[in-house]
């Protein structure tokens, strides 16, 4: 490694060669406000200059984006001249004579990225006046929301697509004045081939892309005295601490059940009991295909942005995925019914809230094909941001919170293997753990499956041996790996039995609904936490999957217990009435 | 889709092919595709977009920035005003205005019959011969707010003739 010297503020330093000049400050201790680059430059269009600094020798002259601008030897850099503060100021002031400022009622107060970097350069009320670019607001679309008088034009949003998933839903549009993000000709997310994953939501510095809040609906409902079932995701846990100053992979589930109950709703179950269901409708469904010559790679069916994916894109490949509805979507279908028959409800006067890591649930849940006998399985879905709103609101003291536990009846019951559902490679570890008992009558003795284990994005591949039967699986999450894996299967040169695919870089730990990962936010977290948080959030979900006693989905005694008095056995008639789904191929850009 | 012709969809494959050793070829399939069929709508820009593997929205991007690009169908022929500062301050917009007023449309519309489309230009290069005017590449001269009625009749009765 190279070293090149360099002086800031006078000072001089030794910084490794090849970097910006932001990068080198930090490493020298100094932050440059920025905003449209993020994450070791997954962004840099240097658009937004708002990272202006004085910079002379080495080939610089004047002021440079200090973003893009790389160092180089016998540098000077001034970031506290004050033609750099002014320029900066000034950077700042014009991104905010075009923009609403309607700071106070925006959904990102308080993680608004702007808002910071304008008390940083001490912008001035109203320093520009005069004309505003014409605006958009999408609100069409079930889980995103789009507010174009909230854009700088700063392009993350346009990158995290294009990175995550290979997709590139959202682009620059016209120019000049009137330059705007958005989706092909200024459409809805709702009439474009968009996932609906909410990757852009989380690093969109402003209120300009937001989920699409779902507190009223569940506010409305425990005002009408409807029996208020509430159900977490697993992901959640992992994350909902951050909310609340939580170093990044702190699991609070304790405090989190408080705060539910204190939230006022009638019951609070974990979805692990629904993912263990998922693995013994999945598991029977993968065994019978493995015997029966079924269609095969079979990929698992939890994600709904991976399923609107495939609909748009694999439109000739739905017979691949498992017929099973998502863990949350089962066990909103087993509320209606058996827990409903069971306390003596009727299933209309249910409302069933589901707390996920994910906006495109949103979407999943208002689905024709997510209903039984014309009753939806969820009624509504919040996010981990969402809840924690919530509990803010209400004015809980998260932190002082007794840890409480989850409600015990009917479902109260849950696994290690319904836990890791929200890491990549979760579902497929989960589902070989039960798999591997249903072949050889017996446990798998490691119990984990390492080899399938992972926390980011990309590709992984094992050969799992049961018994002489050799079971080749893989696993991807965001679109862009799981596209490689698709293609093969279009092209018959697939040699994989099973396929785990997630929506998101990283499986839920990683969700359009989880708490914002914004190091400038974040003081107390390491100075590379862009590059750890998945992990560190994954870690907590393994860490309680090894606290478990029961390890296995097929192990649940309340799980046994709903199948002896209720469904029968895994894809009886009545299971596939009330867990199983369908897909449609769907045309991307419909008008 | 179904709006395209076969054949349509064939062309435009093949223009999307004709620059595959190219590193950024989408200028020049995008100008093969105007000057073939005159503009280039969401549908051209989704064969274009599977076969380049560059997103819809990137594309859309590029169609709008440039205005040489069209989304909608393009008159026989495009009477460009050049609006640039120096045709501008011998008077191009005066000129322009006359144009919208006998063709009764407005700059980046095109005539119901479908003779003409009216474009405002940035400067075109002719500030020489300020205020110029480009039709289908044939250039007007200092042009005047007179002479516009006698330069729409040219082309009426080159229609009336043909």
């Amino acid at each position: 490694m190279s070293l090149v010297n360099i002086k800031i503020e006078g000072q001089p330093y030794q910084v490794e060669a090849g970097l910006t000049v932001l990068e080198a400050a930090k490493k020298c201790g100094y932050e440059i406000p920025s905003l449209c680059t993020f994450n070791h430059g997954e962004c840099n269009v240097g658009s937004c200059r708002v990272c202006l600094v004085a910079a002379t020798g080495g080939g610089a002259r004047g002021l440079v984006a200090s973003c893009v601008f790389p160092i180089s030897e016998g540098m000077e850099i001034r970031i506290s001249d004050p033609k750099s503060v002014q320029a900066r100021r000034r950077s700042v002031e014009l991104l905010l004579s075009n923009h609403n400022v309607n700071c106070q009622q925006c959904g990102k107060n308080g993680h608004c990225e702007l808002l910071h970097v304008a008390q940083l350069v001490g912008a001035r009320e109203g320093a520009y006046q005069g004309v505003k670019s014409a605006t958009t607001l999408d609100e069409i679309a079930p889980a995103l929301v789009r507010d174009t008088s909230k854009c700088i034009l700063c392009g993350r949003c346009i990158a995290r697509c294009a990175n995550a998933h290979g997709l590139g839903i959202l682009g620059f549009e016209n120019r000049g004045f009137k330059t705007i993000v958005s989706p092909a000709e200024n459409r809805s997310f709702a009439n474009s081939p968009c996932i609906q994953c909410g990757q852009c939501v989380n690093v969109c510095p402003t209120g300009a892309l937001m989920e699409k809040s779902e507190i009223d609906k569940v506010d409305a409902a425990i005002k009408a005295g409807k029996h208020v079932v509430c159900q977490v995701a697993p992901a959640v846990r992992a994350a909902i601490g951050e909310e609340f100053g939580n170093a990044i992979g702190t699991p609070t589930t304790g405090k989190m059940i408080a705060a539910l109950r204190r939230l006022g709703f009638e019951k609070i179950y974990d979805v692990n009991f629904g993912a263990d269901l998922t693995i013994m409708e999945e598991g029977t469904e993968l065994l019978h295909r493995l015997t029966n010559n079924g269609v095969l790679p079979m990929i698992t069916s939890c994600s709904p942005g991976w399923i609107n994916y495939a609909e748009y894109n694999y439109g000739d490949l739905l017979d691949h995925l498992s017929s099973c509805k998502s863990p949350h979507q089962m066990q909103g279908a087993i509320i209606k019914s058996y827990w409903a028959e069971q306390h003596g409800y009727d299933p209309q006067d249910v409302f069933v809230v589901s707390v996920m890591p994910c906006i495109a649930k949103k979407f999943e849940s208002k689905r024709e094909q997510e209903k039984v006998n014309g009753i939806p399985d969820v009624d509504a879905v919040i996010t981990t941001r969402e809840l924690a709103k919530m509990i803010k609101r209400a004015g809980i003291m998260y932190n002082r919170l007794p840890d409480e536990d989850w409600d015990p009846d009917i479902m109260g019951d849950y696994t290690g293997a319904g836990v890791i559902f929200g890491v990549t490679g979760g579902v497929m570890e989960a589902a070989l753990r039960t798999v591997y008992f249903k072949l050889t009558g017996k446990e798998y003795e490691k119990i984990e499956f390492t080899e399938v284990r992972g926390h980011d994005a990309g590709i992984r591949e094992a050969a799992i041996d049961i018994n002489g039967t050799v079971v080749n699986v893989a696993i991807a999450s965001g679109m862009k790996s799981a596209k490689v894996l698709l293609d093969e299967i279009r092209n018959g040169t697939s040699k994989y039995q099973f396929i785990e695919i997630m929506g998101c870089p990283g499986g839920c730990i990683n969700g359009g609904g989880q708490p914002y990962v914004r190091p400038c936010f974040l003081p107390n977290e390491e100075d590379n936490i862009l590059d750890t948080y998945k992990e560190k959030r994954a870690k907590a979900l393994y860490s309680e999957d090894e606290r478990q006693t029961i390890r296995q989905s097929h192990n649940n005694p309340q799980i046994a217990e709903l199948y002896e008095k209720f469904l029968g056995e895994p894809n009886s008639h009545k299971s596939h009435e009330l867990l199983h789904t369908t897909y449609a191929a769907r045309v991307g850009f419909n008008d | 889709m179904a709006k395209l012709s076969e054949s349509a969809v064939q062309t435009i494959t093949e223009i999307c092919h004709r620059y595959d050793n190219e590193n950024t070829p989408l200028m020049m399939i995008l100008s093969d595709i105007q000057n073939e069929y005159g503009y280039i709508p969401l549908e051209v820009q989704e064969i274009v977009s599977k076969e380049t593997n560059i997103s819809v929205a990137e594309i859309y991007g590029v169609v709008t920035f440039y205005s040489f690009f069209s989304l909608t169908p393009k008159g026989k022929y495009v009477i460009g005003c050049c609006l640039g500062t120096a045709c501008y301050v011998k008077g191009a917009q005066q000129v322009i205005d006359k144009f919208s007023e006998i063709l009764k449309i407005n700059p980046g519309e095109t005539s119901e019959d479908g003779l003409f489309t009216l474009d405002a230009l940035r400067c075109i290069g002719a500030c020489g011969i300020a205020p110029a005017v480009s039709i289908n590449g044939t250039v007007y001269p200092k042009m005047s707010v007179d002479k516009v009625k006698a330069v729409i009749d040219e082309y009426k009765a080159k229609e009336a003739a043909a």
